[in-house]
């Protein structure tokens, strides 16, 4: 399997927008561009469990390298591992949603969706980098076509947030840079030189005293783009203004893009410094989760509900990193998973709704399931998923967490997880009140009454990510079984740190 | 021996009902859906007693002990070697006779909502979350591990959310979902906590390994577990006293009972499913599931069980007493009622004829599960009929509801615990059981059974007599049959529950019990039930201005109690004062305006400081002239002064 595909099947899909004529063809394009890499992520998906299946026990399948700059060993090297398959599948699930609820962008269809492919070029690139600095570039792709998507398709104060958005996520780059460099400077090949390539990397042990130094960098830098707090101020307002696709895009990949660079780049490659560490990013992951539930609480505007609740919930990606427990460490994947899909419907409900009823503020709407019966129980799921009921993917990545965050005997790490666990009866109380201010109760507004249902594309959107959730919360041993001997070799290798 | 895998079937079946009336249902099965439900129910109570006839007389027993037989396991969830969530079917007393609980129960409520709920728009809707119940309920007790118990555990409490808010344009019926909802779900947050404490020492989640590993004098988990302490409490009982939790929220033991009377909002036949027969008995299952481990290894957690059971008989007793919201009366009573069982479980012991007090728990469970059932069925027809909630818009119906009204009445005497009624048997075992370990406890059982007949009659009497009947012109009749048969069914069964030998069937070890309770034991209970009865004969049977006096004069009690001992307004005192406007508002305030206000400094300070020196880069040649050879000539004074 070429790895490569996923960056060529984007790069010509948009190339392919660029010469279309008018918004039915670019839509047309997008949408089979999009099924193409959904197909394509399956295929891998199908590829790689035959590969292990037929017993290839190598740390990364489909590996591909290719010199780009050789007096640095700068690397073209490509090859993926479970995580990093369900990292490509969650994009493309969202990719195809995305461009579904975006069917009728008529202003500047043509920019607008050469950005959302463009964008989903950078999460495929960056997923499958086995190459910190090709890893770090495919990062950048993929935050300029946020800047743009918010400051031209945005509402609200939507220069202020495309701004703050994109001068937030730089500053986590430029933390992420000097992090890596730290990393390629401290590394020795056999031959002398430096590298940026992660499985040489992992073989090496960076001494403790650089990890200290740089473990931070690395690790609040790609923080940052999952809302690390204090860092998480772009989220709510970087939300709150972009398009529906966007934010599901935002909330779907771009924060996953982050978590994902926690673990593989900061966690992986600088255990010690996890170790040294870990009290730390706990304290912050336990902060978001349990201050981003109670601001969430407290938000009028749907879309900075959800935004808070993103916080909240990434919290838990960080939370299971930090506790450096396999168990929670695949909970932390799994959530990335789960928060993903269930976000992006969340933003896709929302963005539904908004688009009928022009208002987004939970006082003025209600009632809404008498009218658009589909957009409200795809708002249910979307909640429900959120707050952790069974069969949902929620229920099954936050468990996971808990369960192994409670293995770490630390009594810190005890009161940690007692909290995170506490803060689903927050998410339950924010999610009811939205829901049951907007969906149910009284209808508010007359003119709502002749509002629309749903149309096939957002249906098909919803049922995209819905099936998704359900596949994760019902069957969850298919997803667990797949990144758990990713999550293997993280551990072993925090595991020799110790010693 | 084979308990064959189409035990399954028996959840599966309401789930598929779910599935295909939710999906289709609204477009396809409108009017049909009723009866889709209604016959999917229908097979899963006939296997549900096909399986009860084969457990307790067919292969149950292996040497005249009943057995516990995991039928089927699965690994959905591997947390790690040995501790992973297992979808499992464990078969033993109490799970068998709680799927005939469950089922049949939730097919007279089905049977009895084709008349109820008939006409309403979201009528195949209604059906389905009715099906989503079941299965959970039904998968809740076939669990054989006690985190898929906690999953089940959730979905009961979604499915019941949806059915409570099913009016879901009435903002009472939204409040009393979500307020339901919450409460149990904090309580499930001690739940989860107490599995992760449970597994951390067992290493397992599997109930069987579990309580095996929890019992076992001097196994290495049980020292373990017990050598672990937090604020002086050993590890087990902090595991358990937390499980516990959870199963007070959904079974509502004071003081997480508030949700209970709330969520009579909800259609009336989804009250008689989920709160008189299933959902709300689930804390005591929970219990009765871990009972060996409480009982053999915790005797401290399980006298917390038993004070909060004792303790909520009592206190919503009183309160029901003066509640004037029919439907409320029969909430308060259900916690009551489940209080006693509660209490039974604390004061009982594991081995043999010491298990009295499970084993009456168990039958309490059983019987009460049709006489309350019957009773919130009764209550829905009277509101059916009446139109309102109200004693006051009640009065004389006896004449006008005969099935109802004699129905009734039987459930009335079985709840006082009249002879030979079924709540007589399964309340003297309760009684003796707690004669025989605690007297305090023995005492306010006693106290509470007597207000029980007594609370019970003011009901009856309110809406059955009082009266006269013409007040009630123009209405409609009694109802359909569809919602007259499960009366007749349930009040049969109220009457010949008692006489089922649970005692033989259902205990805590599995060894049939013998004792039986001497007739004198019954005299002082039944005397006091009966004296219940004549004083409400004598305050309600005719509307007089006696109650009204007494209340005046009971003054501070009589309001405390009808206001529910302001226990809902001390939450709503914690949640808004505190919850909201102690920790979210500033929350969000300190959000907005110190973390987010920092990061707006920050930029604004950047852009200020560029806006201060982009002066510098005017454009001008002369400009960037002057600069140049002044630094040259900054760099040649350093250079002669520092050049040391």
């Amino acid at each position: 399997m070429n790895l490569t595909l996923f960056l060529l099947f984007p790069l010509f899909t948009a190339l392919a927008i660029l010469f279309a004529q008018n918004l039915k063809q670019i839509r047309s394009i997008a949408l089979a561009g999009s099924l193409l890499q959904l197909g394509l992520a399956v295929k891998l998906l199908l590829a790689f469990n035959a590969e292990r299946a037929a017993g290839n026990p190598a740390q990364m399948l489909f590996e591909y390298v290719q010199d780009w700059y050789a007096p640095l060993h700068l690397q073209y090297h490509i090859g993926v591992d479970g995580i990093s398959i369900a990292m490509i599948l969650l994009t493309s699930f969202i990719v195809v949603a995305g461009i579904l609820v975006s069917w009728s962008m008529e202003t500047l269809s043509k920019e607008f969706f050469f950005l959302l492919i463009l964008l989903s070029l950078g999460a495929y690139g960056f997923f499958i980098s086995l190459d910190i600095f090709t890893m770090f570039f495919f990062l950048e792709v993929a935050v300029i076509p946020k800047f743009l998507l918010i400051g031209i398709w945005g509402s609200g104060k939507k220069e202020y947030s495309a701004m703050k958005l994109a001068l937030m996520l730089m500053g986590g780059s430029a933390l992420i840079m000097v992090g890596i460099f730290g990393i390629y400077f401290s590394s020795h090949t056999t031959s002398g030189a430096h590298t940026f390539d992660i499985l040489l990397l992992s073989k090496m042990d960076i001494p403790l005293a650089t990890q200290k130094i740089f473990f931070p960098f690395a690790f609040i830098g790609f923080g940052i783009f999952t809302a690390i707090f204090p860092f998480h101020t772009w989220v709510p307002d970087g939300h709150a203004s972009a398009p529906t696709a966007a934010s599901m895009f935002l909330a779907g990949i771009s924060m996953k893009l982050g978590g994902y660079g926690c673990l593989r780049v900061a966690t992986f490659l600088m255990p010690g410094a996890a170790h040294e560490y870990s009290w730390l990013i706990i304290l912050l992951a336990t902060i978001a989760i349990i201050y981003g539930a109670f601001a969430t609480m407290m938000q009028t505007d749907l879309k900075y509900i959800n935004a808070y609740s993103s916080v909240s919930h990434c919290g838990f990606v960080l939370l299971g990193i930090g506790m450096l427990t396999q168990t929670s460490i695949t909970g932390a994947v799994m959530q990335m998973v789960s928060h993903g899909l269930m976000t992006a419907l969340f933003f896709a409900a929302i963005g539904m709704i908004y688009s009928r009823t022009h208002t987004r503020m939970v006082a003025q709407l209600g009632g809404l399931l008498k009218i658009m019966p589909f957009i409200s129980t795809v708002f249910v799921i979307a909640g429900l998923s959120s707050l952790g009921l069974p069969g949902f993917s929620g229920f099954v990545s936050e468990m996971t967490i808990f369960m192994g965050s409670w293995q770490n005997p630390e009594n810190m790490s005890r009161l940690a997880t007692i909290l995170a666990c506490a803060s689903i009866v927050v998410t339950a109380v924010y999610i009811l009140r939205a829901a049951g201010k907007t969906i149910m109760g009284p209808i508010t507004n007359s003119h709502f009454e002749h509002l629309t249902d749903a149309s096939w594309n957002e249906k098909f959107a919803a049922v995209v990510l819905i099936s998704g959730i359900l596949i994760v919360g019902m069957a969850p041993f298919l997803l667990i079984d797949l990144i758990q001997p990713g999550t293997q070799i993280i551990i072993n290798k925090l595991g020799v740190a110790i010693h | 021996m084979s308990h064959p895998i189409y035990i399954a079937l028996i959840p599966l079946i309401p789930l598929a009902c779910f599935l295909v009336l939710g999906l289709f249902g609204r477009k396809y099965f409108t009017n049909s859906a009723g009866i889709i439900g209604t016959l999917g129910l229908l097979t899963s109570t006939l296997i549900s007693l096909s399986t009860a006839y084969e457990y307790f007389f067919v292969s149950g027993k292996v040497n005249g002990v009943f057995q516990k037989i995991e039928v089927a396991k699965f690994t959905w969830l591997q947390f790690s070697p040995g501790v992973s969530i297992d979808l499992g079917i464990l078969i033993d007393p109490i799970t068998v006779m709680m799927l005939v609980v469950v089922s049949f129960v939730s097919l007279m409520v089905h049977l009895f909502s084709l008349g109820y709920m008939k006409g309403e728009t979201r009528f195949a809707t209604y059906y389905a979350f009715l099906g989503l119940f079941t299965f959970s309920m039904l998968g809740l007790v076939l669990s054989s591990n006690i985190f898929q118990i906690y999953l089940f555990w959730e979905l009961v409490g979604v499915s019941s959310f949806l059915l409570i808010g099913f009016y879901f344009e009435k903002p009472s019926a939204v409040a009393a979902s979500k307020k339901a909802f919450i409460v149990t779900r904090f309580a499930d947050l001690g739940f989860l906590i107490g599995i992760l404490v449970l597994s951390f020492y067992s290493h397992t989640l599997d109930f069987g390994v579990l309580i095996e590993r929890l019992t076992t004098a001097g196994s290495p988990y049980l020292t373990a577990i017990n050598a672990a302490s937090f604020l002086g409490v050993s590890g087990l009982t902090w595991g358990l006293l937390l499980v516990f939790m959870g199963g007070a929220g959904k079974s509502a033991m004071f003081p997480l009972h508030i949700w209970l009377p709330d969520a009579m909002e909800g259609p009336t036949p989804v009250s008689a499913l989920i709160h008189a027969a299933t959902m709300v008995v689930a804390g005591v299952f929970l219990v009765a599931r871990l009972f060996p481990v409480f009982a053999l290894s915790d005797p401290a957690a399980l006298n917390v069980v038993m004070y909060t059971g004792a303790f909520s008989a009592f206190f919503a007793a009183v309160i029901a007493c003066t509640q004037t919201d029919i439907k409320r009366v029969l909430a308060y009573s259900t916690m009551s009622q489940i209080g006693y069982m509660m209490f039974a479980l604390g004061v009982s012991k594991y081995n043999g004829e010491d298990g009295l007090g499970y084993m009456g728990s168990m039958f309490h469970l059983f019987t009460h599960a049709f006489f309350k059932s019957l009773l919130f069925l009764g209550a829905g027809a009277v509101i059916h009929m009446v139109h309102s909630n109200e004693m006051k818009d009640m009065g004389g119906l006896r004449k006008l509801m005969p099935i109802t009204h004699i129905s009734f009445l039987i459930a009335c005497l079985a709840i006082a615990g009249i002879p030979p009624f079924s709540g007589f048997f399964s309340k003297e075992e309760i009684l003796m059981a707690s004669f025989e370990s605690n007297k305090l406890v023995y005492a306010v059982a006693l106290l509470t059974s007597g207000l029980t007949a007594f609370y019970m009659f003011r009901l009856y009497y309110s809406i059955f007599w009082s009266k006269p009947a013409d007040t009630h012109h123009g209405h409609h009749g009694e109802g359909t049959w569809s919602m007259k048969i499960p009366l007749i069914l349930l009040a049969i069964l109220a009457v010949v529950a008692g006489f089922v030998p649970i005692a033989s069937w259902v205990t805590a070890d599995g060894n049939a019990i013998h004792s039986s309770v001497p007739i004198t034991f019954s005299i002082l209970p039944v005397s006091l039930a009966i004296a219940g009865i004549l004083l409400a004969t004598r305050l309600f049977k005719t509307a007089n201005e006696l109650p009204q006096r007494i209340a005046i004069q009971m003054g501070g009690i009589y309001k405390a109690a009808s206001r529910k001992f302001y226990i809902d307004e001390v939450y709503l005192f914690v949640t808004k004062k505190i919850l909201f406007n102690l920790i979210g508002r500033p929350a969000a305030w300190f959000d907005k305006n110190i973390v987010d206000g920092f990061m707006n400094l920050l930029a604004k300070l950047t852009a200020n400081l560029s806006e201060l020196i982009k002066g510098f880069q005017s454009g001008k040649v002369q400009d960037y002239a002057l600069y140049f050879f002044g630094g040259i000539a900054g760099l040649i004074i350093a250079f002669i002064y520092l050049w040391k």
